[in-house]
Formats: C-alpha cells, sequence, structure tokens
C-alpha cells in the first residue's frame, strides 16, 4: 500500500515521489475517478525532455480527455508500457502499477503536500 | 491533469427523486442541463457492458414530459410536429420532431399517445421548457389543454437482454380493472411490442410501461409518479441482483452512440435540417394540412448542406465532439467536415464517431482524416448503426 503523505502533487492531480534524481508521475486516485475509465494513455517516450508546465501526455477515458503537464523538468527514463498496453491500470491502482513515467529530475519545484492536495480537491 | 470535474453543486441545481438512491449506491454526478445526475456509479464500461448482455437501469428523471389533452390534441400535434401523430393508436410511441419555421430541429421527441384525446410528448431536459413553451404557443388555435407534467413524472429505464425477464419477475406491478393481478401484467408485457406502452400499476399507483429506450438494446422505460421511484427502482434492482446494473449517462452516452442514435445539441441543433440528420423519414410531408417548418423542409437544404455519417477508425484514439473532419493528410487538405460525437467504442472495441460532412464525401468507404489533437487519424465512412443487436 503506498503512503499518501510520502508523495508530491500537483494543481494538476498528478502525484510525484522522488527517489535520488528519479522522479515517479501518475496522476492521483480523484483524478483517475474524474476521468471514468481510461482507455488510452499516451505518454513521451524514454529520453525525451520534459519541461515543468508543458502538456507531454493525454489520457483518454470513453467521456473524456485529460492532458497529462509535466510537473517537473528533467529527462523521462522509462515510460510505463504496462498502463499503454492496460490503461485501465490507472483506474485499478493509480498510485502503484499505473504510475506513468519515471524521469531524471533537472529541477523540482515546490509540490503540495497531501494535506494541501486534499485541501484542493475538498475529498 | 485538466479534467475539471466541477464538484461544487450550485443552489440551483436539480435533483432526481431518486437522488438519494445514488448517492447510497456511490455514484459520481455530472452537471445535465441544470440537473445532478449520475454520471457512473463504478465503471462506465462495466455498465456499457452490462446493457449489452444483462441488463441496466437509468434515471432519466430529468426528461420532460408535456401532456396534451383534449378532442383536438392530435390535430394540435399534427400541426406542431413533423410526424402525423393522428395516425398513431392508443398505446402506440413514436419517434418525431419539433421544427423551427425555418426547418431547423428544437428537439427531438417520443411523443405517447395514451388515450384517444391524450398524449404524452418526453422532450429532452435542456429544451423540456422550451418544447412545452412552443407546443402551448402552436396548440393555441386548438381545443386541447397542454401542460408541462415534468415535475410529477419520473422516469426509469431498464435496458438489455435481460430486462423483460427482470421486469417479469418483480413483485408489485399490475393493470388496473378487474383482476389487477401480475398475471395481467405479464400478459401484457408478453403482448407489448416495441414503441408500444400499456398503462399499468406499481403498488396499486399508475406507470406507464413502455417497450421504448435509447442504448440499441430490448428494454423498457417507466413513467411514474417522482415518489413511486425510488421503491420501483430498489424492487428491479434487488429482483434483478446482478442482471440490473445501475447506469449513468456516460454509458447512456456511449450506447447511444453505438446505437447511431442522435443526440440534441451533438447530432441535432436549430442549424441542421432533418434530412441532413438521416431523419427525413420522420417529417410527414404527405400528411395533410401545414406544420410549422413544412415550407422550409419543402425547400430542402442547400446542395451543399453537410450529412451526417458514421464514422469507424482504428487503433484507440478517438475523435470527440468539434474534431475537424480533412479529405487529406497533408497540410494542402482541405477540411470537409466536422466530428460531432465520438467515442472509443466498448463494443466494437474500436473508434466510432459521428460527423457531419460535405455531401459529396458521404458515400460508405470514403476515406477521410480526422484531426485529433493535432494528428491526422485515418476514418471511413461507415453505415448506421455501428451496431445492431441479433434479434
Amino acid at each position: 500500500m503506498t503512503d499518501l503523505n510520502a508523495l508530491q502533487y500537483t494543481e494538476e492531480h498528478e502525484w510525484v515521489v522522488v527517489d535520488g534524481d528519479v522522479a515517479t508521475i501518475g496522476i492521483t486516485d480523484y483524478a483517475a475517478e474524474k476521468l471514468g475509465d481510461v482507455v488510452y494513455v499516451d505518454l513521451p517516450a524514454a529520453g525525451s525532455t520534459i519541461t515543468e508546465g508543458n502538456v507531454v501526455g493525454e489520457i483518454e477515458s470513453t467521456k473524456s480527455v485529460g492532458e497529462l503537464f509535466a510537473p517537473l523538468s528533467g529527462e523521462v527514463a522509462e515510460a510505463n508500457q504496462a498502463v499503454v498496453d492496460a490503461p485501465e491500470l490507472v483506474n485499478s491502482d493509480p498510485f502503484g502499477e499505473g504510475w506513468l513515467l519515471k524521469v531524471t529530475v533537472t529541477s523540482l519545484p515546490k509540490l503540495l503536500t497531501r494535506d494541501e492536495y486534499v485541501a484542493l480537491t475538498g475529498e | 491533469m485538466t479534467n475539471d470535474p466541477g464538484t461544487t453543486i450550485p443552489a440551483d441545481e436539480r435533483r432526481s427523486p431518486l437522488d438519494a438512491v445514488h448517492r447510497a449506491a456511490g455514484a459520481s454526478f455530472t452537471d445535465f442541463a441544470g440537473w445532478q445526475m449520475p454520471v457512473r456509479y463504478s465503471s462506465d464500461l462495466a455498465e456499457h457492458h452490462a446493457v449489452r448482455t444483462t441488463s441496466g437501469i437509468f434515471d432519466l428523471s430529468h426528461m420532460g414530459e408535456i401532456v396534451l389533452v383534449g378532442p383536438e390534441a392530435a390535430a394540435a400535434l399534427d400541426h406542431a410536429l413533423a410526424g402525423k401523430l393522428s395516425a398513431i393508436e392508443v398505446g402506440q410511441a413514436k419517434y418525431s420532431l419539433l421544427l423551427a419555421d425555418d426547418g431547423g430541429i428544437i428537439d427531438d421527441l417520443v411523443v405517447y399517445r395514451t388515450g384517444d384525446d391524450r398524449y404524452m410528448v418526453v422532450a429532452n431536459a435542456s429544451n423540456a421548457a422550451v418544447v412545452a413553451d412552443e407546443l402551448r404557443t402552436r396548440a393555441a388555435g386548438f381545443d386541447t389543454l397542454v401542460s408541462d407534467e415534468s415535475d410529477d413524472i419520473a422516469l426509469v429505464a431498464l435496458q438489455g437482454p435481460d430486462a423483460r425477464a427482470v421486469l417479469l419477475e418483480t413483485p408489485g406491478f399490475g393493470v388496473d380493472g378487474p383482476g389487477n393481478d401480475q398475471d395481467d401484467f405479464d400478459a401484457q408485457i408478453a403482448a407489448l411490442k416495441y414503441y408500444r406502452a400499456f398503462p399499468a400499476t406499481f403498488e396499486g399507483q399508475p406507470v406507464l410501461v413502455a417497450r421504448t429506450g435509447y442504448t440499441g438494446e430490448d428494454g423498457f422505460e417507466l413513467y411514474v409518479a417522482p415518489e413511486l421511484a425510488s421503491r420501483l427502482w430498489a424492487a428491479l434492482t434487488e429482483t434483478g441482483g446482478p442482471r440490473v446494473v445501475p447506469c449513468g449517462l456516460a454509458s447512456r452516452d456511449t450506447l447511444r452512440l453505438e446505437a447511431g442514435m442522435p443526440l440534441y445539441g451533438h447530432e441535432l441543433s436549430r442549424d441542421i435540417l432533418p434530412v441532413q440528420a438521416g431523419l427525413g423519414r420522420v417529417v410527414a410531408l404527405s400528411k395533410e394540412g401545414d406544420f410549422v417548418g413544412r415550407a422550409a423542409i419543402e425547400r430542402g437544404p442547400a446542395d451543399d448542406a453537410p450529412v451526417l455519417v458514421g464514422l469507424a477508425a482504428e487503433g484507440r484514439r478517438a475523435a470527440r465532439a468539434d474534431y475537424e473532419v480533412f479529405d487529406g493528410e497533408g497540410a494542402d487538405a482541405a477540411r470537409v467536415g466536422i466530428v460531432t460525437s465520438g467515442a472509443l467504442s466498448p463494443t466494437l472495441g474500436h473508434p466510432v464517431a459521428m460527423a457531419y460532412v460535405s455531401p459529396g464525401l458521404a458515400e460508405h468507404g470514403t476515406s477521410l482524416f480526422v484531426d485529433v489533437r493535432g494528428t491526422r487519424i485515418p476514418a471511413t465512412v461507415v453505415a448506421l448503426p455501428f451496431y445492431k443487436r441479433a434479434s
């Protein structure tokens, strides 16, 4: 079970956990639930550079399309192929197997704590 | 992530009489035409598949019901609507259109003849007030009363291959009259054809049981007093158990899309003539007398007016409403249409969409491209509906 208090969050409903210089990025259960059943995930390839605040991917549900914003800057070390193959992982395990990107961080902005994020979503 | 869910509920939001039932079931809600309605209970894909394989139950209490009563109710509707409603029998239903003078579509409707001199017109939630106003205005010269009974009628739909069995197993139904027992109800259900309805009772209270729907499956729509809706919902879900899955508006949308059924505000609007939407057959030009929009319909749309087509694509990236359609992949390709609805079809497993395209490109098999957020996705014009149940 992921300790949600150990994660950092963004106002765009992403979560980030940093281990050394590598950050793992996903979307929160709140975002996954609001999207509905995720049926397609488009992620940047390993080796590509992402810049904080830019759109770097897409998460589509039957109902709508969500854009994935880079919560930090760095180089993509790995995109989660399991999620590309089975997008429903974003719904079933958003904080675990449904992770999206691992990024070698070059610049990490100040992100939200769990308490700050929960206050934001009101849940 | 940007996917503004809009979690705050404005004070003027309208709630269904089944609101407490949905909240207890853990539904997520969406604003729909000023109503807070369930968008999904858990998984919209599971809900979609349930309707295709067993059955689903929907709360459609937001829809509008306008009742016409009087000796000239039929004549009033013949004048007010595109179809010949005087020609349908008591107990019959008919899909129809409310047209503007210029032939544009104000709303699409299902009209039930519930008596010799009584009709119920079911309108989309977003248009209910407009439809009621138009019907009042158009019926002014006729001996009929028009009343908006939307607040006094709730609507529960049970749709899917198991719907009929569940309805027959559910206790509490009867038919008014001598005996008033479940056997009479069962006999009526057994004889009920598609697009027919009959007055029944549930727990002794009136319910109009209609074999109609908006999912592409066999199914029923049950019109009841709001006070009765929760008990009816509970009886159907408890009887059906796993065969009856509560379904939200998200699955309703993908179900109707697969079934090629138009949605007002997407495929239908004031700027669209019925023939453009493939609904020319709904307009009874052969009926006697004038009706609103007749002259414009007889003139027809411009030769180059776009027409509604089905589009099918490969892969998983769906075209969505307002995406542009092109006749080629390159920068010199011409914009030839616009998508009105689209999704990755849960039943078929590939993207489907409805779009308005130039009439010369409407032939089945035509290769087009949809601009999906900057990428041109190949799509082929195909026949509607995308999905048809095995009968």
